[in-house]
Protein backbone atom coordinates (compact mmCIF):
# COMPACT_ATOMS: atom_id res chain seq x y z
CA UNK A 1 0.00 0.00 0.00
CA UNK A 2 2.97 2.30 1.13
CA UNK A 3 4.71 1.39 -2.03
CA UNK A 4 1.58 2.12 -3.92
CA UNK A 5 1.39 5.43 -2.56
CA UNK A 6 4.97 6.19 -2.83
CA UNK A 7 5.47 5.27 -6.88
CA UNK A 8 5.66 7.96 -9.43
CA UNK A 9 7.30 10.34 -6.86
CA UNK A 10 10.86 10.70 -6.63
CA UNK A 11 12.96 10.00 -3.20
CA UNK A 12 13.73 13.42 -2.87
CA UNK A 13 12.27 16.83 -4.00
CA UNK A 14 14.39 19.52 -4.21
CA UNK A 15 12.09 22.08 -4.94
CA UNK A 16 10.19 21.72 -1.82
CA UNK A 17 13.55 21.32 0.15
CA UNK A 18 13.76 24.95 -1.20
CA UNK A 19 10.32 25.67 -0.63
CA UNK A 20 11.22 25.19 2.99
CA UNK A 21 14.83 26.30 3.80
CA UNK A 22 13.27 28.23 7.06
CA UNK A 23 11.09 25.65 8.27
CA UNK A 24 14.46 22.98 8.19
CA UNK A 25 16.49 25.96 10.12
CA UNK A 26 13.97 26.24 12.33
CA UNK A 27 13.94 22.63 12.98
CA UNK A 28 17.56 22.58 13.20
CA UNK A 29 17.74 25.07 15.60
CA UNK A 30 15.02 23.37 18.04
CA UNK A 31 16.81 20.19 17.79
CA UNK A 32 20.07 21.56 18.90
CA UNK A 33 18.64 23.78 21.71
CA UNK A 34 16.84 20.17 22.81
CA UNK A 35 19.94 18.45 22.58
CA UNK A 36 22.12 20.96 24.13
CA UNK A 37 19.94 21.36 27.39
CA UNK A 38 19.68 17.35 27.56
CA UNK A 39 23.65 17.53 27.43
CA UNK A 40 24.03 20.14 29.86
CA UNK A 41 21.61 19.22 32.69
CA UNK A 42 22.69 15.64 32.01
CA UNK A 43 26.20 16.34 32.75
CA UNK A 44 25.12 18.59 35.71
CA UNK A 45 22.99 16.12 37.45
CA UNK A 46 26.19 13.39 36.25
CA UNK A 47 28.69 15.31 37.58
CA UNK A 48 27.01 15.77 40.85
CA UNK A 49 25.78 12.06 41.25
CA UNK A 50 29.64 10.84 40.33
CA UNK A 51 30.76 12.87 43.01
CA UNK A 52 28.24 11.40 45.56
CA UNK A 53 29.50 8.01 44.15
CA UNK A 54 33.36 8.63 44.51
CA UNK A 55 33.01 9.82 47.55
CA UNK A 56 30.24 7.17 49.03
CA UNK A 57 31.30 4.20 46.88
CA UNK A 58 28.08 2.32 48.50
CA UNK A 59 26.15 4.11 46.47
CA UNK A 60 27.50 3.74 42.99
CA UNK A 61 25.76 0.47 42.83
CA UNK A 62 22.37 2.14 43.72
CA UNK A 63 22.62 5.10 41.21
CA UNK A 64 23.60 2.75 38.51
CA UNK A 65 20.80 0.62 39.34
CA UNK A 66 18.27 3.64 38.65
CA UNK A 67 19.86 5.51 35.58
CA UNK A 68 20.07 1.89 34.27
CA UNK A 69 16.35 1.08 34.58
CA UNK A 70 15.67 4.51 33.24
CA UNK A 71 17.93 3.99 29.89
CA UNK A 72 16.31 1.00 29.17
CA UNK A 73 12.64 2.48 29.35
CA UNK A 74 11.57 2.49 25.98
CA UNK A 75 11.41 6.27 25.00
CA UNK A 76 7.72 6.05 23.39
CA UNK A 77 6.71 4.74 26.88
CA UNK A 78 8.15 6.97 28.72
CA UNK A 79 6.99 10.29 26.69
CA UNK A 80 3.59 8.51 26.76
CA UNK A 81 3.88 8.07 30.63
CA UNK A 82 5.04 11.69 31.42
CA UNK A 83 2.25 13.27 29.15
CA UNK A 84 -0.23 13.53 31.54
CA UNK A 85 1.68 14.67 34.06
CA UNK A 86 3.86 17.39 32.46
CA UNK A 87 1.90 17.76 29.36
CA UNK A 88 3.15 18.18 25.59
CA UNK A 89 5.77 20.71 26.73
CA UNK A 90 9.78 21.02 26.41
CA UNK A 91 10.06 19.79 30.03
CA UNK A 92 8.40 16.28 29.03
CA UNK A 93 10.77 16.17 26.50
CA UNK A 94 13.74 17.18 28.30
CA UNK A 95 12.90 15.01 31.34
CA UNK A 96 12.95 11.55 28.82
CA UNK A 97 16.50 13.20 27.11
CA UNK A 98 18.43 14.02 29.81
CA UNK A 99 17.21 10.41 31.86
CA UNK A 100 18.96 8.55 28.82
CA UNK A 101 22.44 10.51 29.05
CA UNK A 102 22.42 10.13 33.00
CA UNK A 103 23.76 6.17 32.75
CA UNK A 104 26.86 6.87 30.01
CA UNK A 105 28.05 10.29 31.77
CA UNK A 106 27.99 8.45 35.24
CA UNK A 107 29.70 5.74 33.83
CA UNK A 108 32.34 6.92 32.48
CA UNK A 109 33.14 9.61 35.18
CA UNK A 110 33.47 7.38 37.77
CA UNK A 111 35.10 5.20 35.44
CA UNK A 112 37.36 7.94 33.72
CA UNK A 113 38.40 9.17 37.85
CA UNK A 114 38.79 5.76 38.97
CA UNK A 115 40.81 4.96 36.29
CA UNK A 116 43.95 7.91 37.51
CA UNK A 117 47.07 6.17 38.20
CA UNK A 118 47.38 6.13 42.25
CA UNK A 119 50.40 7.19 42.45
CA UNK A 120 49.82 10.25 40.70
CA UNK A 121 46.90 10.69 43.42
CA UNK A 122 49.12 9.81 46.33
CA UNK A 123 52.07 12.34 44.98
CA UNK A 124 49.48 15.03 44.87
CA UNK A 125 48.36 14.54 48.22
CA UNK A 126 51.64 14.18 49.88
CA UNK A 127 52.78 17.29 47.99
CA UNK A 128 49.90 18.89 50.09
CA UNK A 129 46.74 19.27 48.10
CA UNK A 130 43.69 19.01 49.68
CA UNK A 131 41.17 16.48 48.50
CA UNK A 132 39.39 18.75 46.78
CA UNK A 133 42.67 20.27 44.75
CA UNK A 134 43.51 16.83 44.23
CA UNK A 135 39.74 16.36 42.57
CA UNK A 136 39.75 19.32 40.46
CA UNK A 137 43.32 19.98 39.32
CA UNK A 138 44.02 16.36 39.09
CA UNK A 139 41.34 13.76 38.79
CA UNK A 140 39.16 15.41 36.77
CA UNK A 141 41.86 16.56 34.04
CA UNK A 142 42.98 13.12 33.61
CA UNK A 143 39.74 11.84 33.30
CA UNK A 144 38.64 14.30 30.61
CA UNK A 145 39.35 12.31 28.18
CA UNK A 146 37.31 9.03 29.38
CA UNK A 147 34.69 12.11 29.86
CA UNK A 148 34.22 13.39 26.97
CA UNK A 149 33.89 9.72 25.17
CA UNK A 150 30.95 9.39 27.60
CA UNK A 151 29.81 12.85 26.09
CA UNK A 152 30.22 11.54 22.45
CA UNK A 153 28.96 8.84 22.77
CA UNK A 154 25.37 10.55 25.33
CA UNK A 155 25.35 13.42 22.33
CA UNK A 156 24.77 10.96 19.42
CA UNK A 157 22.11 8.88 21.54
CA UNK A 158 20.32 12.22 22.44
CA UNK A 159 20.25 13.48 18.61
CA UNK A 160 18.93 10.12 17.77
CA UNK A 161 16.25 10.52 20.49
CA UNK A 162 15.26 14.37 20.21
CA UNK A 163 13.44 12.49 16.54
CA UNK A 164 11.48 10.29 18.75
CA UNK A 165 10.03 13.80 20.99
CA UNK A 166 8.70 14.54 17.73
CA UNK A 167 5.89 12.44 18.74
CA UNK A 168 4.49 14.98 21.94
CA UNK A 169 5.29 17.91 19.28
CA UNK A 170 9.13 18.81 20.55
CA UNK A 171 10.91 16.83 18.05
CA UNK A 172 12.90 19.50 16.26
CA UNK A 173 13.92 17.55 12.84
CA UNK A 174 11.90 14.48 14.17
CA UNK A 175 8.96 16.20 12.99
CA UNK A 176 9.77 16.37 8.76
CA UNK A 177 10.37 12.17 10.02
CA UNK A 178 6.56 11.64 11.53
CA UNK A 179 5.15 14.21 9.30
CA UNK A 180 6.82 12.26 6.15
CA UNK A 181 5.88 9.20 8.04
CA UNK A 182 1.88 10.76 7.89
CA UNK A 183 1.90 11.90 4.25
CA UNK A 184 4.06 9.31 2.70
CA UNK A 185 6.78 12.19 1.43
CA UNK A 186 9.86 10.52 1.28
CA UNK A 187 11.59 13.88 0.75
CA UNK A 188 10.67 14.79 4.07
CA UNK A 189 11.88 11.65 5.68
CA UNK A 190 14.97 12.10 4.22
CA UNK A 191 15.80 15.70 5.01
CA UNK A 192 14.82 14.77 8.76
CA UNK A 193 17.40 11.94 8.58
CA UNK A 194 20.12 13.21 6.79
CA UNK A 195 19.97 16.46 9.17
CA UNK A 196 19.91 15.00 12.50
CA UNK A 197 22.83 12.57 10.90
CA UNK A 198 24.54 15.70 9.90
CA UNK A 199 24.30 17.54 13.01
CA UNK A 200 25.20 14.22 15.41
CA UNK A 201 28.40 14.90 13.23
CA UNK A 202 28.68 17.98 13.51
CA UNK A 203 28.82 17.69 17.83
CA UNK A 204 30.87 14.84 17.75
CA UNK A 205 33.57 15.81 15.55
CA UNK A 206 33.00 19.51 18.12
CA UNK A 207 33.50 16.99 20.54
CA UNK A 208 36.78 15.47 19.53
CA UNK A 209 38.39 18.98 18.67
CA UNK A 210 37.31 20.54 22.06
CA UNK A 211 39.63 17.49 23.67
CA UNK A 212 42.03 18.05 21.75
CA UNK A 213 42.24 21.21 22.99
CA UNK A 214 41.75 20.38 26.08
CA UNK A 215 43.96 17.68 26.60
CA UNK A 216 47.21 18.21 25.03
CA UNK A 217 49.36 16.27 27.11
CA UNK A 218 47.23 12.76 25.82
CA UNK A 219 48.63 13.84 22.25
CA UNK A 220 52.36 14.67 23.38
CA UNK A 221 51.99 11.22 25.12
CA UNK A 222 50.79 9.44 22.01
CA UNK A 223 54.19 10.64 19.59
CA UNK A 224 56.49 9.12 21.98
CA UNK B 1 62.39 19.94 71.49
CA UNK B 2 65.85 18.66 70.07
CA UNK B 3 68.23 19.38 67.18
CA UNK B 4 66.84 15.90 65.37
CA UNK B 5 65.22 17.39 62.30
CA UNK B 6 63.13 14.32 62.37
CA UNK B 7 61.80 12.55 64.92
CA UNK B 8 59.66 9.19 65.94
CA UNK B 9 58.91 8.27 69.52
CA UNK B 10 57.26 4.67 70.13
CA UNK B 11 56.02 4.81 66.61
CA UNK B 12 53.28 2.00 65.97
CA UNK B 13 50.94 1.08 63.37
CA UNK B 14 48.14 -1.38 63.01
CA UNK B 15 46.37 -1.54 60.27
CA UNK B 16 42.36 -2.10 60.59
CA UNK B 17 41.85 -5.67 60.44
CA UNK B 18 45.12 -6.63 60.63
CA UNK B 19 46.33 -8.95 63.94
CA UNK B 20 49.64 -8.01 63.55
CA UNK B 21 51.69 -4.30 63.42
CA UNK B 22 53.10 -2.99 60.70
CA UNK B 23 55.25 -1.18 62.34
CA UNK B 24 55.79 -1.26 66.52
CA UNK B 25 57.07 0.86 68.59
CA UNK B 26 59.70 2.39 66.44
CA UNK B 27 61.63 5.19 67.33
CA UNK B 28 64.71 6.68 65.59
CA UNK B 29 65.83 10.07 64.74
CA UNK B 30 67.19 11.80 61.71
CA UNK B 31 69.59 14.66 62.55
CA UNK B 32 69.96 17.75 60.03
CA UNK B 33 71.77 16.92 56.38
CA UNK B 34 71.61 13.37 57.33
CA UNK B 35 70.64 10.97 54.72
CA UNK B 36 68.86 7.88 56.20
CA UNK B 37 68.41 4.57 54.50
CA UNK B 38 65.17 2.41 55.67
CA UNK B 39 65.88 -1.23 54.40
CA UNK B 40 64.43 -4.35 54.94
CA UNK B 41 62.58 -7.18 53.39
CA UNK B 42 58.63 -6.83 52.10
CA UNK B 43 56.32 -6.00 55.04
CA UNK B 44 59.24 -5.00 56.97
CA UNK B 45 57.05 -1.24 57.24
CA UNK B 46 60.12 0.57 55.38
CA UNK B 47 57.43 2.43 53.61
CA UNK B 48 54.91 2.79 56.01
CA UNK B 49 57.32 4.28 58.35
CA UNK B 50 58.12 6.82 55.84
CA UNK B 51 54.88 7.76 54.73
CA UNK B 52 53.77 8.16 58.96
CA UNK B 53 56.33 11.06 58.50
CA UNK B 54 54.08 13.08 56.28
CA UNK B 55 50.93 11.20 57.37
CA UNK B 56 49.79 9.60 54.32
CA UNK B 57 49.26 7.13 56.70
CA UNK B 58 48.44 8.05 60.57
CA UNK B 59 50.51 6.63 63.16
CA UNK B 60 48.54 4.25 65.45
CA UNK B 61 50.51 5.57 68.84
CA UNK B 62 53.63 7.03 69.32
CA UNK B 63 54.38 10.84 68.48
CA UNK B 64 56.61 12.13 65.44
CA UNK B 65 58.50 15.66 65.04
CA UNK B 66 59.42 17.18 61.79
CA UNK B 67 61.38 20.33 62.05
CA UNK B 68 60.70 20.67 65.60
CA UNK B 69 56.75 20.83 64.84
CA UNK B 70 54.28 17.84 66.27
CA UNK B 71 53.56 16.44 63.02
CA UNK B 72 50.71 14.92 64.34
CA UNK B 73 49.03 17.76 65.35
CA UNK B 74 49.83 19.90 62.39
CA UNK B 75 47.22 19.52 59.59
CA UNK B 76 47.93 17.11 57.07
CA UNK B 77 48.34 19.40 53.90
CA UNK B 78 50.09 22.15 55.73
CA UNK B 79 53.17 20.09 57.32
CA UNK B 80 53.31 18.21 53.87
CA UNK B 81 53.99 20.88 52.07
CA UNK B 82 56.91 21.74 54.20
CA UNK B 83 58.25 18.22 53.24
CA UNK B 84 60.08 17.10 49.76
CA UNK B 85 57.99 13.86 48.29
CA UNK B 86 59.47 11.46 45.72
CA UNK B 87 58.09 8.50 45.11
CA UNK B 88 59.06 5.31 42.65
CA UNK B 89 56.14 5.88 39.95
CA UNK B 90 57.44 9.26 40.01
CA UNK B 91 53.51 10.31 40.21
CA UNK B 92 54.25 13.25 37.88
CA UNK B 93 50.97 14.90 36.11
CA UNK B 94 51.26 13.73 32.95
CA UNK B 95 48.93 16.49 32.01
CA UNK B 96 51.12 19.11 33.15
CA UNK B 97 54.29 20.52 32.03
CA UNK B 98 57.60 19.84 33.59
CA UNK B 99 58.07 23.44 34.47
CA UNK B 100 54.42 23.09 35.88
CA UNK B 101 55.18 19.56 37.70
CA UNK B 102 58.01 21.48 39.58
CA UNK B 103 56.13 24.63 40.45
CA UNK B 104 53.48 22.84 42.16
CA UNK B 105 54.20 23.27 46.04
CA UNK B 106 55.38 27.01 45.10
CA UNK B 107 52.02 27.32 43.68
CA UNK B 108 50.17 25.93 46.71
CA UNK B 109 52.61 27.86 48.75
CA UNK B 110 51.75 30.94 46.97
CA UNK B 111 54.65 32.30 45.62
CA UNK B 112 55.23 35.25 43.64
CA UNK B 113 55.14 33.79 39.94
CA UNK B 114 58.66 35.44 38.57
CA UNK B 115 59.99 33.24 41.80
CA UNK B 116 58.25 30.24 41.33
CA UNK B 117 59.44 30.32 37.04
CA UNK B 118 63.25 31.36 38.43
CA UNK B 119 62.83 28.58 40.92
CA UNK B 120 61.60 26.25 38.25
CA UNK B 121 64.98 27.43 35.97
CA UNK B 122 67.48 26.77 38.68
CA UNK B 123 65.91 23.19 39.49
CA UNK B 124 65.67 21.84 36.32
CA UNK B 125 69.32 23.01 35.74
CA UNK B 126 70.07 21.86 39.24
CA UNK B 127 69.30 18.19 38.53
CA UNK B 128 70.86 17.83 35.19
CA UNK B 129 67.66 18.56 32.67
CA UNK B 130 67.52 20.38 29.62
CA UNK B 131 66.28 23.29 30.08
CA UNK B 132 64.20 23.00 26.87
CA UNK B 133 62.59 20.31 28.62
CA UNK B 134 60.68 22.59 30.58
CA UNK B 135 57.23 22.99 28.13
CA UNK B 136 57.27 19.22 27.46
CA UNK B 137 55.09 16.55 29.00
CA UNK B 138 56.31 13.79 31.27
CA UNK B 139 55.21 11.33 28.66
CA UNK B 140 58.23 12.71 26.46
CA UNK B 141 60.20 12.21 28.86
CA UNK B 142 62.26 9.06 29.54
CA UNK B 143 62.24 6.90 32.96
CA UNK B 144 65.61 8.57 34.64
CA UNK B 145 64.36 11.97 33.11
CA UNK B 146 60.85 11.67 34.81
CA UNK B 147 62.68 10.68 38.00
CA UNK B 148 64.78 13.68 37.95
CA UNK B 149 61.94 16.26 37.54
CA UNK B 150 60.50 13.82 40.33
CA UNK B 151 63.46 15.01 42.47
CA UNK B 152 63.23 18.30 41.42
CA UNK B 153 60.03 18.90 42.61
CA UNK B 154 60.36 17.64 45.69
CA UNK B 155 62.96 20.02 46.30
CA UNK B 156 60.68 23.27 44.50
CA UNK B 157 59.59 24.56 47.67
CA UNK B 158 63.64 24.35 49.27
CA UNK B 159 61.66 22.09 52.36
CA UNK B 160 64.06 21.31 55.05
CA UNK B 161 63.06 17.24 54.78
CA UNK B 162 62.49 15.12 52.03
CA UNK B 163 61.34 11.81 51.80
CA UNK B 164 62.37 9.39 49.21
CA UNK B 165 60.21 6.11 48.64
CA UNK B 166 62.17 3.67 46.01
CA UNK B 167 62.76 6.78 44.08
CA UNK B 168 65.16 4.78 41.66
CA UNK B 169 63.26 1.44 42.14
CA UNK B 170 61.67 1.19 38.29
CA UNK B 171 65.00 2.49 36.53
CA UNK B 172 67.14 0.20 34.88
CA UNK B 173 70.50 -0.46 37.10
CA UNK B 174 72.69 1.98 35.05
CA UNK B 175 70.49 4.58 35.55
CA UNK B 176 69.85 4.00 38.55
CA UNK B 177 73.55 3.77 39.85
CA UNK B 178 73.78 7.04 37.98
CA UNK B 179 70.77 8.71 39.75
CA UNK B 180 71.96 7.65 42.80
CA UNK B 181 75.50 9.47 41.67
CA UNK B 182 73.69 12.15 41.06
CA UNK B 183 71.62 12.75 44.35
CA UNK B 184 74.64 12.15 46.40
CA UNK B 185 76.30 15.38 44.47
CA UNK B 186 73.08 16.66 44.73
CA UNK B 187 72.96 16.44 48.35
CA UNK B 188 76.56 17.71 48.88
CA UNK B 189 74.89 20.89 47.48
CA UNK B 190 71.81 21.09 49.19
CA UNK B 191 72.20 19.05 52.52
CA UNK B 192 68.59 18.03 52.83
CA UNK B 193 67.60 15.99 55.54
CA UNK B 194 66.47 13.26 53.61
CA UNK B 195 64.53 9.31 54.63
CA UNK B 196 65.00 7.04 51.67
CA UNK B 197 63.58 3.43 51.70
CA UNK B 198 65.02 0.79 49.46
CA UNK B 199 64.82 -3.05 49.47
CA UNK B 200 68.36 -2.92 47.91
CA UNK B 201 70.82 -2.61 50.80
CA UNK B 202 73.60 -2.11 48.32
CA UNK B 203 71.65 0.89 47.35
CA UNK B 204 71.57 1.44 51.36
CA UNK B 205 75.10 1.41 51.48
CA UNK B 206 75.61 3.44 48.72
CA UNK B 207 73.20 6.69 49.94
CA UNK B 208 73.11 6.50 53.47
CA UNK B 209 75.12 8.43 55.82
CA UNK B 210 73.14 5.95 58.43
CA UNK B 211 71.03 2.91 57.85
CA UNK B 212 68.11 1.57 59.92
CA UNK B 213 67.57 -2.18 58.56
CA UNK B 214 63.89 -3.14 59.66
CA UNK B 215 62.59 -6.56 60.29
CA UNK B 216 59.17 -7.53 59.37
CA UNK B 217 56.38 -5.95 61.55
CA UNK B 218 58.79 -2.97 61.39
CA UNK B 219 61.18 -4.24 64.27
CA UNK B 220 64.04 -1.99 64.00
CA UNK B 221 67.27 -4.29 64.29
CA UNK B 222 69.88 -2.17 64.20
CA UNK B 223 70.37 1.77 62.97
CA UNK B 224 73.94 2.81 62.03
CA UNK B 225 76.47 3.93 59.54
CA UNK B 226 77.05 1.22 56.63
CA UNK B 227 80.69 1.16 57.93
CA UNK B 228 79.81 0.33 61.11
CA UNK B 229 76.81 -2.07 60.32
CA UNK B 230 79.30 -4.38 57.75
CA UNK B 231 81.85 -4.32 60.33
CA UNK B 232 79.55 -5.32 63.44
CA UNK B 233 75.96 -6.64 62.67
CA UNK B 234 73.52 -6.31 65.72
CA UNK B 235 72.41 -9.87 65.01
CA UNK B 236 72.07 -13.00 62.45
CA UNK B 237 69.42 -10.99 60.51
CA UNK B 238 71.20 -7.96 60.01
CA UNK B 239 74.29 -10.48 59.02
CA UNK B 240 71.56 -12.55 56.77
CA UNK B 241 70.40 -9.39 55.28
CA UNK B 242 73.82 -8.01 54.52
CA UNK B 243 74.40 -11.19 52.55
CA UNK B 244 77.97 -13.26 52.09
CA UNK B 245 79.79 -10.32 50.94
CA UNK B 246 79.77 -7.90 53.52
CA UNK B 247 83.67 -7.37 53.77
CA UNK B 248 83.41 -7.18 49.72
CA UNK B 249 80.76 -4.21 50.70
CA UNK B 250 82.88 -2.90 52.82
CA UNK B 251 85.77 -2.23 50.61
CA UNK B 252 82.93 -0.74 48.72
CA UNK B 253 82.81 1.99 51.50
CA UNK B 254 87.00 2.72 51.75
CA UNK B 255 88.25 5.35 49.78
CA UNK B 256 92.29 4.73 48.46
CA UNK B 257 93.63 7.76 49.83
CA UNK B 258 92.89 6.74 53.40
CA UNK B 259 95.21 3.22 53.43
CA UNK B 260 98.61 3.01 53.28
CA UNK B 261 99.85 2.29 50.18
CA UNK B 262 103.01 0.49 49.17
CA UNK B 263 106.09 1.65 47.67
CA UNK B 264 106.38 -1.20 44.63
CA UNK B 265 108.28 -3.14 42.59
CA UNK B 266 109.54 0.08 40.96
CA UNK B 267 113.04 0.81 39.96
CA UNK B 268 115.33 3.49 37.43
CA UNK B 269 116.11 2.95 34.80
CA UNK B 270 119.48 2.00 34.46
CA UNK B 271 119.11 -0.20 37.73
CA UNK B 272 121.18 -3.28 37.64
CA UNK B 273 119.83 -6.53 36.82
CA UNK B 274 120.54 -7.81 40.84
CA UNK B 275 118.80 -4.97 42.05
CA UNK B 276 115.23 -5.38 39.51
CA UNK B 277 115.47 -9.38 40.58
CA UNK B 278 115.50 -8.04 44.48
CA UNK B 279 113.05 -5.65 43.75
CA UNK B 280 110.53 -8.62 42.33
CA UNK B 281 111.11 -11.01 45.02
CA UNK B 282 109.81 -8.26 47.25
CA UNK B 283 106.53 -8.56 45.95
CA UNK B 284 106.51 -12.21 44.63
CA UNK B 285 106.29 -11.24 41.07
CA UNK B 286 107.96 -11.96 37.98
CA UNK B 287 108.46 -7.72 36.55
CA UNK B 288 109.60 -4.44 37.82
CA UNK B 289 108.04 -1.28 37.58
CA UNK B 290 109.79 1.42 35.78
CA UNK B 291 109.85 5.29 36.70
CA UNK B 292 111.26 7.97 39.38
CA UNK B 293 110.00 9.21 42.58
CA UNK B 294 105.97 10.44 41.63
CA UNK B 295 105.94 8.69 37.99
CA UNK B 296 105.36 5.64 37.05
CA UNK B 297 106.31 4.97 33.29
CA UNK B 298 105.50 0.79 32.50
CA UNK B 299 106.73 -2.26 33.17
CA UNK B 300 109.32 -4.55 32.27
CA UNK B 301 109.43 -8.53 32.57
CA UNK B 302 112.21 -9.47 34.22
CA UNK B 303 113.44 -11.99 31.56
CA UNK B 304 113.41 -8.88 29.59
CA UNK B 305 115.30 -7.38 32.22
CA UNK B 306 118.00 -10.56 31.81
CA UNK B 307 117.98 -10.31 28.07
CA UNK B 308 119.07 -6.71 28.32
CA UNK B 309 121.46 -6.77 31.51
CA UNK B 310 119.79 -3.79 33.24
CA UNK B 311 116.45 -1.90 33.35
CA UNK B 312 115.72 0.23 30.39
CA UNK B 313 113.45 2.60 29.27
CA UNK B 314 112.43 1.95 26.42
CA UNK B 315 109.94 -0.71 24.75
CA UNK B 316 107.87 -0.26 28.34
CA UNK B 317 104.28 -1.92 28.62
CA UNK B 318 101.56 -0.14 30.24
CA UNK B 319 100.05 -0.73 33.52
CA UNK B 320 96.60 -1.89 32.53
CA UNK B 321 95.49 -1.80 36.71
CA UNK B 322 96.08 2.12 36.95
CA UNK B 323 93.54 3.33 39.47
CA UNK B 324 92.76 6.44 40.76
CA UNK B 325 93.24 7.38 44.45
CA UNK B 326 89.23 8.40 44.73
CA UNK B 327 88.18 4.98 43.56
CA UNK B 328 87.47 2.65 46.84
CA UNK B 329 89.08 -0.39 47.80
CA UNK B 330 86.79 -2.50 45.99
CA UNK B 331 87.57 -0.87 42.08
CA UNK B 332 91.00 -1.34 43.16
CA UNK B 333 90.64 -5.36 44.23
CA UNK B 334 89.05 -5.42 40.96
CA UNK B 335 91.81 -4.13 39.34
CA UNK B 336 93.92 -6.03 41.01
CA UNK B 337 92.03 -9.37 39.83
CA UNK B 338 91.62 -8.57 36.13
CA UNK B 339 95.27 -7.95 35.56
CA UNK B 340 98.55 -10.13 35.69
CA UNK B 341 100.73 -7.77 37.69
CA UNK B 342 98.20 -8.60 40.84
CA UNK B 343 98.61 -5.02 41.51
CA UNK B 344 97.08 -2.32 40.90
CA UNK B 345 99.26 1.00 40.47
CA UNK B 346 97.51 4.13 42.63
CA UNK B 347 97.73 7.46 40.51
CA UNK B 348 96.75 10.76 41.93
CA UNK B 349 95.93 12.38 38.07
CA UNK B 350 99.21 11.40 36.60
CA UNK B 351 101.22 11.51 39.81
CA UNK B 352 102.25 7.61 40.91
CA UNK B 353 101.27 7.61 44.53
CA UNK B 354 101.84 3.50 45.45
CA UNK B 355 100.51 0.29 44.59
CA UNK B 356 97.90 -1.89 46.54
CA UNK B 357 97.84 -5.74 47.04
CA UNK B 358 95.72 -8.35 47.94
CA UNK B 359 96.83 -8.95 51.08
CA UNK B 360 96.90 -5.19 52.26
CA UNK B 361 93.59 -4.90 50.96
CA UNK B 362 92.78 -8.21 53.43
CA UNK B 363 95.00 -6.24 56.03
CA UNK B 364 92.48 -3.29 55.80
CA UNK B 365 89.74 -4.89 56.56
CA UNK B 366 90.32 -7.38 59.32
CA UNK B 367 92.67 -5.39 61.26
Amino acid sequence: MILAQLEGQPLVRWDWIADHLDDIWVATKEHLVLTGIALGVGLILSVALSMVAIRFRRTYTPITWITGILYTIPSLALFSILVPITGLTVLTAEIGLVSYTLLILIRNIVAGIDGVDPAIKEAAIGMGYTPRRVLLQVEVPLALPVIIAGLRIASVTTIGLVTVAALIGKGGLGFFILQGLRRFFTTEIVVGAVMSVALAVAIDVLLVVAQRALTPWARAKATV
Amino acid sequence: MNDAMIRLEHVSKTFPGSATDAVSDLSFEVPEGEILVLVGPSGCGKTTTLKMINRIIEPSSGVIWVAGVNAIETQPHELRRQIGYVIQQTGLFPHRTIAQNIATVPKLLGWERPRISARVEELIDLVGLDSDMANRYPGELSGGQQQRVGVARGLAADPPVLLMDEPFGAVDPIVRTRLQLELLDLQARVRKTIVFVTHDIDEAIQLGDRVAILNVGGVLEQIGTPEDILRVPANDFVAEFLGTDRGLKRLSLIKIHTVDLDPGPVVAPGTSLEEARAAAARYDVDWVGVGSPGRLDGWLHLAEVESAGQVTAADLRPFRSRINTSATLKEALDAIISTRAKVAAVFDGDHYLGMLTAERISAEITQ
